[in-house]
């Protein structure tokens, strides 16, 4: 196997770990109005994500970076390409780390409120918007022959886009639910995956036709497979919600996340960033790729450093185990200060 | 404005933006870790208050810290294309490599720092904030490197097929005497900068009557006003070191951080220069004799060169054109630099001094705790502003220019889009997080019961 495969599947895993883990923590956030009827409850559903969201979202930035370091001119089109795209997620993910952090900073209700809002927005734009770029990728962009995009904003707004990026907005949301319904106890739990079970089938109907439409374009028998797999594991956490199995149905939702994307990833090879302008633009696990020297490097660094990552982020997981309960929050406003 | 002025403009706000609250991070880290391994150690409650005290201001700082490096990591790709796919082989890697090993590191253990007080077993969660602080060193380390390489690059080939530069030795850029240097400034520019804010902060409440607390805030006081002393000694070192690494690398940034328009042996160094305005010649300049010799080279007759001399040898290697950067921002920053960080060791000496004679507050001293901690946050601008700006025209020293790195498939009025949205976005922030800090400093140390190890209850109420 060639090292710039091998590049191109550490990415893949790479954007996995993130979606599935970033995903829920979207989840949460849109959900925050839906499901936080009081301060506690809001609060409670923030402490869920609370110690473990900034190093979910590390996930992107090192997406990113072994992005720029193994197939630099990916990193250049990709980026440059979806100039505007990029800036809204951009603008979410400040918003809503931002919000995450500081709403329990003040105690005064239109403080929070506000903050509130902040963390929705900053978690449905991005949830909106990978999926509309993750679509695109796939689907091709016009490219010229330096590589460069000659679209605008709205030659990613097209239908597939759309589609793409309502089911994952679908997904994320159903993956938040059936991880609240994991996390808590009593009254939020029970609505938690009430909610799951509903926007499941809506989920459901939405990423059918993503992935068959995916198919349809680019796909090839890899692809079918893992598409297949995909709905197969939706159906099964969406069957093990209503039994009431939460733990069953959290790991349903993210292994559909999972085999989503490796779904994409399998119907874009070998292309990285196929151009819709003549086929000989695209992009390639080839052309775009850095020296075999810098990818040996390189893996060198990943085979030795994320099992490492994934051991203490793990860890992290298990001490943070425990349901939370309204009783931890409490319905009273918190005292004058902190710590 | 085109869309390179715009990128320029860009890239210097955001990123001048994202160091104000780094230095401050990396070095509130390792005081704060410091403080809690001293309550650890002696069961002393006043180190523990002391800890969650400055434990959420270093929060508050972490945040935004964390949202505007997240920009900084896609921006390279958004508006510097070109550049991206000339130097992705050799730059990519370092930035990846922060990634893996070090946001990891430093967002999951401070995650498990707060979330984790009552939970963890004491020396499990002292460990977690050493880590935290080790993580943000890490990240350093590993920007500085890629920093470093634009700055002098080594261990690499030109592909003149591929059109790009290769990477050949990858030690030799992780070791590169540039980068090394710039490390070790950097750092204790960042101790410098933490140190202040303790020591202000500390002053700021006792000059505001901190009654029973008195005690523990004099104790924080003479922590951060130590840290500074020792960090500015460490600063003007490193950076003596890094002026000679200057002078032999780029030479052009500190004739024009001298306005040192000729070739002069023994140069002087100066003390206050006026220049005209076309940068050709100065006007009028006090300088004293043989110092800058010594700065740049080490030893008092060396030769430094001038402006008008480097402009012609760089015209004749590279092909005719302008390779001066704005002479009076070098000069300035350079001094600025230099001014605004020795006056916060200046005001810490005068802390020492006055905490141990029983510093009587007054408006004075007020004024003193409100500054001092902005001192090293402009020093640190005004570094990379000198850095930066004295390397132009060249974004890769002598490889490649400013000009030829900017995205050519952005529209000016895409670059202008997201110029206006970064820069109001961030100047509401700043509002934001200076509020949030005075309001906490306000309120004081928590009280002792309050922080009571079982409370199962993170710091800053939060969450
Ligand atoms: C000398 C230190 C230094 C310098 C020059 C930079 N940074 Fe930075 N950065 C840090 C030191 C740091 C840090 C101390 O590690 C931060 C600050 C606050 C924090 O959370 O970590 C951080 C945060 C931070 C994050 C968020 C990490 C997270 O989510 O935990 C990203 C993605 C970047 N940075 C990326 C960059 C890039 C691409 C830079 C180059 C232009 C850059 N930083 C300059
Ligand atoms: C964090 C501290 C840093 C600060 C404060 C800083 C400051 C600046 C400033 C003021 C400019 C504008 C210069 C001009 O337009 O004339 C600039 C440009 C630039 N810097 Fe830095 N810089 C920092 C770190 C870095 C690092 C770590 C890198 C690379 C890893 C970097 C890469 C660049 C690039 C690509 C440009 C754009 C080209 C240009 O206009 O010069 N900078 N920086
Ligand atoms: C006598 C004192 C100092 C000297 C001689 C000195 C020297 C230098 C030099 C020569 C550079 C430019 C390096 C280059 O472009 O290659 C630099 C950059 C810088 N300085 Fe200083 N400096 C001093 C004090 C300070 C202080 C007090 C601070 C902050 C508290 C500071 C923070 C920085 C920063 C952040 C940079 C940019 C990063 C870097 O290139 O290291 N410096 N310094």
């Amino acid at each position: 196997m060639a090292l710039t495969d091998i590049w191109f599947g550490l990415i893949a895993v790479l954007w996995v770990g993130y979606l599935v883990l970033d995903g829920f923590d979207f989840g949460v956030g849109i959900l925050l109005p839906v499901l936080g009827r009081s301060e506690g409850e809001r609060r409670l559903m923030l402490r869920t994500i609370g110690p473990v969201w900034d190093g979910n979202e590390v996930w992107v930035l090192v997406a990113g970076g072994a992005t720029f370091a193994a197939f630099p001119a990916w990193y250049a089109s990709l980026f440059s390409g979806f100039y505007l795209a990029l800036f809204l997620v951009l603008v979410g993910l400040i918003l809503r780390g931002v919000a995450i952090e500081y709403r329990n900073k003040r105690p005064e209700p239109t403080w929070r409120t506000r903050w509130d809002r902040a963390v929705f927005v900053g978690s449905l734009l991005p949830a909106i918007l990978w999926g509309v770029a993750f679509a695109n990728i796939v689907a091709g962009v016009p490219l010229d022959a330096h590589h460069d995009y000659t679209g605008t904003l709205l030659t990613l707004l097209n239908p597939f886009g759309l589609l793409g990026g309502l089911t994952t907005l679908g997904l994320f949301v159903t993956h938040g639910a059936t991880f609240l319904a994991l996390k808590t106890e009593g009254d939020i739990r029970t609505r938690a995956n009430r909610l799951a079970g509903q926007t499941g089938l809506v989920t459901a109907v939405l990423a059918v036709a993503f992935l068959a439409w995916t198919q349809v374009q680019r796909g090839d028998a890899a692809s079918l497979a893992v598409s297949v797999l995909a709905a197969v594991a939706f159906v099964g956490a969406l069957v093990a919600n209503r039994l009431g199995r939460e733990g069953w149905s959290f790991i349903g939702t993210a292994a559909t996340i999972a085999l989503a994307v490796v779904a994409l990833f399998a119907a874009l090879y070998p292309d990285v960033l196929p151009s819709t302008t003549n086929a000989a633009y695209s992009l390639t696990t080839t052309n775009a790729a850095s020296t075999d020297y810098t990818l040996s490097i390189m893996t060198v660094v990943a085979v030795v450093f994320t099992p490492i990552v994934l051991i203490y982020q793990g860890w992290t997981y298990w001490v943070f185990r425990k349901r939370l309960s309204m009783q931890l929050v409490g319905d009273e406003e918190p005292a004058a200060h902190g710590a | 404005m085109d869309a390179l002025d715009l990128a320029r403009w860009q890239f210097g706000i955001t990123t001048v933006y994202h160091f104000l609250f780094v230095p401050l991070t990396i070095g509130l880290a390792f005081v704060v870790a410091g403080l809690q391994t001293a309550w650890v150690r002696t069961g002393n409650e006043r180190w523990l208050r002391l800890t969650r005290f400055y434990g959420e201001l270093f929060l508050i700082n972490f945040a935004l810290g964390v949202v505007t490096g997240i920009v900084q990591e896609f921006q390279f790709g958004m508006n510097w294309s070109d550049y991206s796919r000339y130097v992705g082989d050799i730059f990519g890697a370092p930035l990846a490599i922060e990634g893996l090993l070090a946001f990891f590191l430093e967002s999951t253990f401070l995650g498990l720092w707060i979330f984790g007080w009552g939970r963890l077993p004491r020396r499990v969660h002292l460990a977690t904030i050493w880590l935290t602080a080790i993580g943000t060193m890490l990240s350093a380390y590993f920007i500085l490197v890629a920093n470093s390489w634009m700055q002098d690059p080594v261990g690499y080939t030109y592909n003149a097929a591929a059109g790009r530069a290769q990477l050949t030795d990858f030690l030799a850029v992780l070791t590169s005497p540039v980068a090394i240097v710039t490390f070790l400034h950097t750092i204790f520019a960042a101790f410098l900068t933490a140190g202040a804010f303790v020591a202000g902060v500390a002053l700021w409440r006792l000059a505001r009557g901190a009654g029973e607390d008195e005690s523990v805030f004099r104790t924080a006081a003479r922590v951060g006003a130590v840290t500074v002393l020792v960090a500015a000694v460490l600063v003007v070192v490193s950076g003596d070191q890094q002026g000679k690494q200057m002078t032999a690398m780029q030479p052009m940034k500190m004739a024009a951080a001298e306005a040192l328009y000729n070739t002069s042996q023994p140069a002087g160094l100066s003390l206050f220069t006026v220049g005209t305005l076309d940068g050709s010649r100065e006007l009028f300049s006090i300088r004293v004799p043989d110092i800058l010799s010594f700065l740049a080279t080490g030893s008092f007759d060396g030769k430094v060169e001038g402006i008008n001399q480097l402009q012609a040898q760089y015209a004749a290697t590279y092909g005719p054109g302008d390779y001066r950067p704005i002479i009076p921002v070098s000069y300035w920053s350079f001094r600025l630099m230099i001014g605004t960080g020795g006056l916060a060791a200046i005001a810490a000496l005068w802390m020492l001094w006055a905490l141990r004679r029983g510093l009587r507050p007054n408006r004075w001293v007020v004024a003193a705790g409100m500054v001092l901690p902005l001192l090293p946050l402009a020093a640190n601008s005004f570094g990379w502003i000198l850095t930066e700006m004295g390397r132009q025209p060249w974004i890769v020293f002598g490889l490649m220019q400013t000009s030829s790195g900017v995205s050519p498939s952005t529209a000016p009025w895409e670059v202008l889009v997201t110029l206006v949205g970064f820069t109001v976005l961030y100047g509401a922030l700043a509002v934001v997080e200076v509020g949030l800090l005075v309001r906490r400093i306000r309120a004081g140390l928590p009280a002792p019961a309050e922080t009571g190890e079982e409370s199962e209850r993170p710091i800053a109420f939060a969450y």
